[in-house]
């Protein structure tokens, strides 16, 4: 393997980067959207959500990418590989982290609640300085742990069509016929990326953990 | 837009779709024996006393849980017939998904064990009950009760996880499909369809697990 094909590699991380940058600031959004309809307290909201929730959990992420490619074009979104495929990371991304962040927001003891309700503070107020900071502490290895899934899950976007590290992977491979080799380094590119998170995210459980105990 | 949905290619394939289903539970049911096989065989390593053995097992866990499962699958399958082992793709794909779920059942077993008193492993130890009677007798059982719920939500991600299966065109729901869309046109249609027969499919196995823990892992009631 040459310097080209590396620097091919490369070219397909560097998409892999922005899908999960994109897929995971959309989802942040959305996600919190979830999290705050499915506690809201109201119905509609709550068991709509759930659905969406129970949706997004209990289907194959590579069908979920499949059917927004192919819906997107059916309403006549005419998408190219790349958009349909953040949408469809982003949407995902939102249901994941929307049930993460609502066992979070449940997690903030009641009392806090009920203390902020005694003073008098509304719900936006109530939720953006009392329980959502609090949540957001909660919420963290979760969260960490969903991003490094996330970075795992975009490598199914070659599955799709979309260029990015594993279908680059698999380009160089079948140019030069040494597909371990190009697979360990491919390998070892998402293992490069995750395994810090990983760390990260394991590292603050165990602090909220002896915080909590 | 004018297209109209058209579900006459799903309404024809529908038989290969419900054999592609039953092929999708068989590399499930594969991959989760052989990921609670490597899971219950880590552990063991995991504990030993032999350090070179232990790290061996926490560089296992680290390397699957850390990179695709889409990267792991191919590399497998490359890897094998150099390896001098001809398999063919249902097979491959039935040990990258036990390989991968049993990393993680690794992680979850060993937390199940952890959470075993010491002073019961020690008070099995001293009435002289063999390491592995201990282990059978004292560990398992009410270790699989704190890990159940974990497990059954890997079997499930392990289930959805077949359709990464059909990258290396192993018999499984996924690839059906595939085969049904290249013929027909019909993407949306086809992969709505499947979407759905994978969603009923992962409620009936955790209804299933549901009634197995109901029965076998719950308290006797007095």
């Amino acid at each position: 393997m040459g310097a080209a094909e590396f620097l091919f590699l490369l070219a397909g991380l560097k998409w892999t980067l922005f899908l999960v940058a994109i897929a995971f600031a959309g989802g942040t959004v959305a996600g919190l959207g979830v999290a705050l309809a499915r506690t809201s307290g109201i119905g509609v909201l709550q068991r709509t959500t759930a659905g969406y929730i129970a949706l997004f959990q209990g289907t194959p992420l590579l069908m979920q990418l499949f059917v927004v490619y192919y819906g997107l074009a059916l309403i006549g979104l005419k998408l190219d590989a790349w958009a349909a495929v953040a949408v469809g990371f982003t949407l995902h991304a939102s249901a994941f982290l929307g049930e993460i962040w609502r066992g979070s927001i449940e997690a903030v003891p009641w009392g806090q609640i009920e203390a902020a309700r005694a003073l008098n503070l509304r719900y936006a107020t109530r939720m953006r300085h009392v329980i959502l900071p609090q949540a957001l502490r909660i919420s963290m290895p979760a969260t960490i742990g969903f991003l490094v899934q996330l970075l795992k899950g975009t490598s199914l976007a070659a599955i799709v069509g979309f260029t990015e590290l594993a279908r680059a992977g698999s380009i160089v491979s079948n140019q030069i016929f040494q597909p371990l080799l190009v697979f360990a380094i491919v390998g070892a590119l998402y293992f490069a990326l995750c395994w810090p998170l990983s760390i990260l995210g394991s590292r603050m459980e165990r602090r909220l953990a002896a915080a909590t105990r | 837009m004018n297209y109209k949905l058209d579900f006459q290619p799903v309404i024809d394939g529908l038989p290969q779709l419900l054999g592609g289903c039953l092929g999708t539970l068989g590399l499930a049911a594969g991959g989760m024996v052989l990921a609670v096989v490597i899971g219950i065989g880590g552990v063991v390593l995991r504990e030993s006393p032999v350090p070179a053995l232990r790290w061996a097992v926490i560089g296992f866990v680290e390397l699957i849980r850390n990179t695709p499962f889409l990267v792991q699958i191919y590399f497998i399958f490359f890897a094998l017939p150099l390896a001098g082992l001809r398999l063919d793709p249902t097979p491959t794909a039935i040990l990258a998904l036990g390989i991968n779920g049993g990393a993680y059942a690794i992680e979850i077993i060993r937390g199940g064990v952890q959470a075993i008193g010491k002073g019961q492993i020690e008070a099995g130890l001293a009435l002289a009950l063999h390491r592995l009677q201990v282990f059978r007798l004292i560990v398992l059982k009410p270790a699989l009760r704190a890990i159940y719920p974990s497990l059954v939500s890997q079997f499930i991600l392990l289930t959805l996880t077949t359709s990464v299966a059909s990258a290396v065109s192993a018999y499984e729901l996924t690839s059906v499909a595939q085969r049904i869309e290249s013929d027909s046109f019909r993407s949306f249609e086809i992969y709505g369809t499947i979407t759905l027969l994978y969603f009923v499919m992962s409620w009936l196995l955790m209804r299933l697990f549901g009634v197995i823990q109901s029965h076998y892992l719950s308290y006797p009631v007095k």
